[in-house]
This record gives C-alpha cells, structure tokens and sequence, in this order.
C-alpha cells in the first residue's frame, strides 16, 4: 500500500461513506468564535475580576494621598509632583508605579494560565479533540494575552486619569520640556503611552505563553515570567550590565514618559516597541515549536 | 486495503507508544469495522488509555501508523476529528464554569460548529446525558458521576460517526451505568461506531458486537463477540444414571476428552450439532434427565488470556 494509495483511500472513504456531517458543516474559516470565548474566560472568571480591582485601588490611593499631602517643592519634574497641576498626571504616575509589578504580575497570571492551565485540569486534551489546530490555539491564546495586556493598562490608566481630573481637574498640561500642550493632546499622548505600555505587557506575556507549554502548572510558569520580569528590573539598574541591559525586556519600558517630551521624543519608544515585538516573534515561534508535537498527556 | 480501509472506522497498522524504556503500547493492529459497538478491554495500565491518545493525535506513535474513518491520522486530524466524539481520561471542564457554559466554550472553539444552533444543541446534549435539569450549577458542584455525563454530552454536541470512549462508566452507579449502555446502544443504532473501553467486562459486554482484548500493551485477540468467545470450547454434560453408556454414545459421535463423573458424562463438543446428542441417547436407550452445553464465560476467557484477574493492573 503506497502512500498514494493511502491518500486516495481516505478522500474517497470521506466523500463515499455515509453522508459525512463535515461536509454538512464546511469550517468557518474567518471566526472570531474562539477569541471571544477566551475573552470570556479570562474577564470572567472571579480571580481576574479581583485582580483588575485591586489594580485600581493603585491610582485612586495615588490620588487621594496626594491630594491629602502638601507637595514638597525643589525636586524635579516627575510625576507625582506635577499631579497637582494636572489630574491626567495621576494615570502616568500610576503607570510608573505599577509597570515594575503589579502590570506583569497580572498579565504573567493570564500568560502562565494559556496552555498550563488548560493541561492541568485536562481541557487542553478536549480542545485538541474538538479539533483546535494546535498553531490556532496558540495564536488564540497570543491575542487573547495581547488584548488583557491592553486592557489591564488601559483600565488602570483610565481609572487614574478620571480619578485624577475628579480630583485635580484638568485643562492645558505642562509637558516635561516646560511647554504647554491643550487638553484634547494631553488625553492624546497619556493614551498613546498607556497603549505603548500595554504592548510591552503584551510582550513579557507572550514569554510567558511559552514558559506556559514546558508545564502543566499554571502558577509555576507565573511565578517564572515575575521572576523573569524583577530579574530584567534587577540586571537593568547594575551599570556594569549595560552592555546588555538594552536587550533586556523591560528595559525601554520606562520610556513611555517620552511622549511628554515636546516635541515627542520618538527614539528609545521605536526601540522598545522594536524589541517588544522581537521578543512577540521569537517567544510565539518558541512556543509553537514546542507544543505542536508535544504529547499531551495531562 | 485501500478499498478495506474505508470499512474501518479505525485501523491501526503497528501502532507503537515508548515513554524511555517503557513500551507502553506494543506495535497493536487494531481494526473497529464500521458500525460495531467495539469493546476495547483490558486490566488497568494494559495500554488502553495510551492507544486512545495515539488515535486521537494527543501524543505521537513511536512507530506505525492509524486511520480513523478511513483518512490517515495525525495529517487529516482537521477534517476526521470533527466527526469524532471523544471523551478520553475522564472528564475535564473549568470548575467555575456552569454545565451549560463548558459545553458552550467547546462549541465555540469547534469551527465546524453554527454558532445559530449552539443552544440547541447544547440542550440537546444535556437532555440526553439526563443532565438539563442541572445545567446551570457550576462544575465543580457536579459529583462525578454527573461530570462523566457531562463529557459524554461534550462527546455528543454534533452528530458523530465514530465515538471513542475511555472508561465512560467510571464513577457512575449501577443505574448510571445502565445508562451509560443503553446510550451507546442508541447511538449505535443512530449508525454511529463507538469505541468503548473499560477495565469491568461485564459493564459493556452486553452491548459490544466486538471486542479486543490489551494486556502489558499488547493486543491479545479482536473480533466479533462470538467469535472470541468461541476461542474456549464448549463442553457437553449429560445428567443420566447409565454415566458408562452415555460417555460410549458421546465417543461415538466424536465428542473428545470424555470425562465422568458420579452421575454424569461430560465431553467436548467439537464442532458436532448440540441437539444431536440427546436423539443419539435416546436411540441407545440411555435415560437422560439432564442435559447442558456450557461454553466459558468471557471472564473466564480473560483470566486465561491475561493470565490474571481482571481488575488487577499490569
């Protein structure tokens, strides 16, 4: 029996059998079915709920303690001092506060959750079966982690801008080079740095959808990409490292204060969206290199 | 073959399973024809579950080859699985997610699926498992035996043409698992092939046209129920006071290893017609007051094929 043989025997054992109900039901093939069941899932689920909470508990403490406190004169513009002047600086402030970890915590939940978690409770294995084309999952599970990244700093953004304009009020906003800039542009550039942000999340979490296909513990591949993200934190403040610290994931993160700048500085953000999507490409190419032939055994 | 293989809703050439050392499934040639109720048995860790993950493209053979309804396996996964109900290993489904929810996440990763008859068909599914009425409580609040129906009904969201099923009485009561039977028979008679795997033989024998039998990752002998069964050779015992003449007239119709016993002629039947017996007696003038042809039980053909209980793991 020749591999032609084989091949022409399973067609015809498809079209000529009894009427197959595939071909009743030809595959969608443009769907958005799965993402938004993913979605679902993710924004459902109680432990997800709470955590978006408590990430938002951050700006409105900001906020409120500021707003409490006499601001201390002489030290340079960052953004806690400018907050006052301001409410939308609350947002930035809060993005400077929580991208060392509460962000990646929360997006390193959802990444570590992808894969491992569906093969600890043995979904995985019923998915496979449906069947979901494992480079679909895969793809699925990116954008799915890409959208929460988005999300979570948007939501976390825009609880601080609106806690801060409740507060503070708003109107024209002091930019870092000392210029003036009007409302409309200020909401405009606080978006495009929370955007920014979102995608470099995005970024540390699809290393860890990879970390997520070694294991079938999910709170292992989470605790793996936090400890990823402070080391990243730790060799990036170590001068001797500095040949490196560049490469590093979280390394341009920082850089989202830029957009401040007049006009915007657009050098070190080209460079960390270059690198968050080097580090998108190579971990999903990892990941799939892993998991397509991986037996699933959980 | 090519015009055989469409017969078979599964076909295994050599099908082989090594984790480092270990052959856990042992170059087996598996045939379910189409259409059959195919007892898949054996004692616990003889290979069952491992067989099953090959087939369904889980985990890669080490060596050989499958097809499912005649299409090559893993290559034509995209277009034989969706005809394909499985439930493999138990059941698995996200703890805070209602009954009804799970079964809608399975439809909605499913591309073959119409998302404008999901609810439907999820209904559908969950009456026939018995399961509507607890629909909406969470899975973790289900007990197992209505989480073993759940996956049945994940099994059953779309028509299928082939159903493997692992274990599907597992954790489920007597009246469960005459449930559980009566379903496959239905689904049976609805056209589709089921592949039933169980460590309890007598929990799907009734309702197996076929089976095949694992030990230590080997398959010690398939086919139709009769045919195994016939392996062990029925033996005759006529009931009589004249044991001496019964055992001469059992002799001369052919009838081997003739044995007696205090009241009693026992012999092998071979392959002479049964009711021939008593009309040759009673010509003979040997007053029969019983008569029986007894053939082992398939229990009994199991301990000698596996050459241990049924229950205990190889």
């Amino acid at each position: 029996m020749s591999a032609a043989d084989l091949t022409r025997g399973s067609s015809a054992g498809l079209n000529t059998g009894l009427p197959t109900a595939a071909a009743a039901r030809p595959p969608r093939h443009v769907s958005t079915r799965f993402l938004r069941s993913e979605l679902r899932l993710i924004f459902g689920r109680r432990r997800n709920q709470a955590g978006m909470v408590i990430l938002a508990l951050v700006p409105i403490m900001i906020a409120i303690t500021v707003k409490l406190s006499t601001p201390r004169p002489g030290r340079g513009p960052d953004f806690f001092t400018s907050i006052t002047s301001n409410g939308l600086f609350v947002a930035l402030a809060t993005l400077s506060i929580e991208l060392t970890l509460f962000l990646p915590l929360a997006v390193a939940a959802i990444a570590g959750d992808s894969i491992a978690g569906e093969a600890n409770i043995g979904t995985l294995r019923y998915l496979l079966t449906v069947p979901v084309h494992r480079t679909r999952l895969l793809a699925v599970k990116f954008t799915a982690i890409t959208i929460f990244s988005l999300v979570a700093t948007i939501w976390v953004s825009l609880v601080g801008a609106l806690a801060g304009l409740v507060l503070f009020g708003g109107g024209e906003m002091t930019t870092l080079s000392g210029s003036q800039i009007g409302m409309g542009s200020a909401v405009l550039r606080v978006a495009m740095a929370t955007i920014y942000l979102g995608l470099c999340f995005a970024s540390l979490g699809t290393i860890g959808l990879f970390i997520s296909t070694l294991t079938e513990q999910p709170i292992g591949a989470t605790i793996a990409l936090v400890v990823i993200n402070v080391m990243s934190f730790i060799l990036d403040s170590i001068p001797q490292l500095s040949w490196v610290q560049e490469w590093l994931p979280t390394h341009w993160w920082m850089s989202f204060g830029d957009v401040l700048r007049d006009p915007i500085s657009w050098g070190d953000m080209t460079r960390g969206l270059l690198t968050a999507a080097g580090y998108m490409v190579v971990f999903w190419l990892a990941a799939w290199a892993r998991f397509a032939d991986k037996d699933v055994t959980g | 073959m090519t015009g055989e293989l469409r017969d078979f809703a599964v076909a295994t050439d050599g099908l082989t399973k090594r984790f480092h050392q270990q052959v856990a499934v042992n170059a087996i040639n598996l045939l379910v024809p189409r259409g059959a109720v195919y007892g898949f048995l054996g004692p616990n860790g003889s290979g069952k579950t491992t067989t099953i993950r090959m087939l369904l493209g889980l985990i890669r053979p080490t060596a050989g080859r499958h097809h499912l309804l005649g299409a090559a396996m893993p290559d034509h996964s995209g277009d034989v699985l969706p005809l394909v109900g499985s439930l493999v290993e138990g059941p698995a489904f996200h703890p805070y997610l209602s009954a009804r929810a799970n079964l809608v996440r399975l439809d909605s990763v499913d591309r073959h699926a119409d998302p404008r008859t999901t609810k439907v068909r999820v209904d559908g599914a969950l009456d026939r498992v018995g399961l509507l009425a607890a629909a909406d409580k969470k899975y973790r609040a289900y007990s197992l035996g209505m989480r073993q129906r759940l996956a049945i009904a994940g099994a059953l969201l779309e028509p299928r043409e082939l159903l493997v099923l692992d274990e599907p009485t597992n954790g489920l009561d007597p009246q469960g698992t005459r449930e559980v039977r009566h379903l496959i028979s239905s689904l049976a008679d609805d056209g589709a092939t089921v592949l039933v795997s169980s460590h309890l033989l007598s929990e799907v024998e009734q309702v197996c046209t076929h089976i095949g039998v694992m030990h230590v990752g080997t398959l010690l002998t398939q086919g139709p129920i009769a045919q195994v069964r016939a392996v062990g050779e029925a033996r005759v015992r006529v009931v009589t006071n004249r044991p001496q003449d019964a055992a001469r007239v059992l002799r001369g119709l052919g009838l081997t290893d003739v044995a007696l016993e205090p009241g009693l002629a026992i012999g092998t039947l071979g392959a002479l017609a049964a009711e021939k017996i008593v009309v040759a007696m009673v010509q003979d003038g040997v007053p029969v007051t019983g008569f029986a042809v007894e053939r082992p039980s398939l229990e009994d053909l199991f301990v000698s094929l596996t050459g241990e209980g049924f229950n205990v793991s190889g």
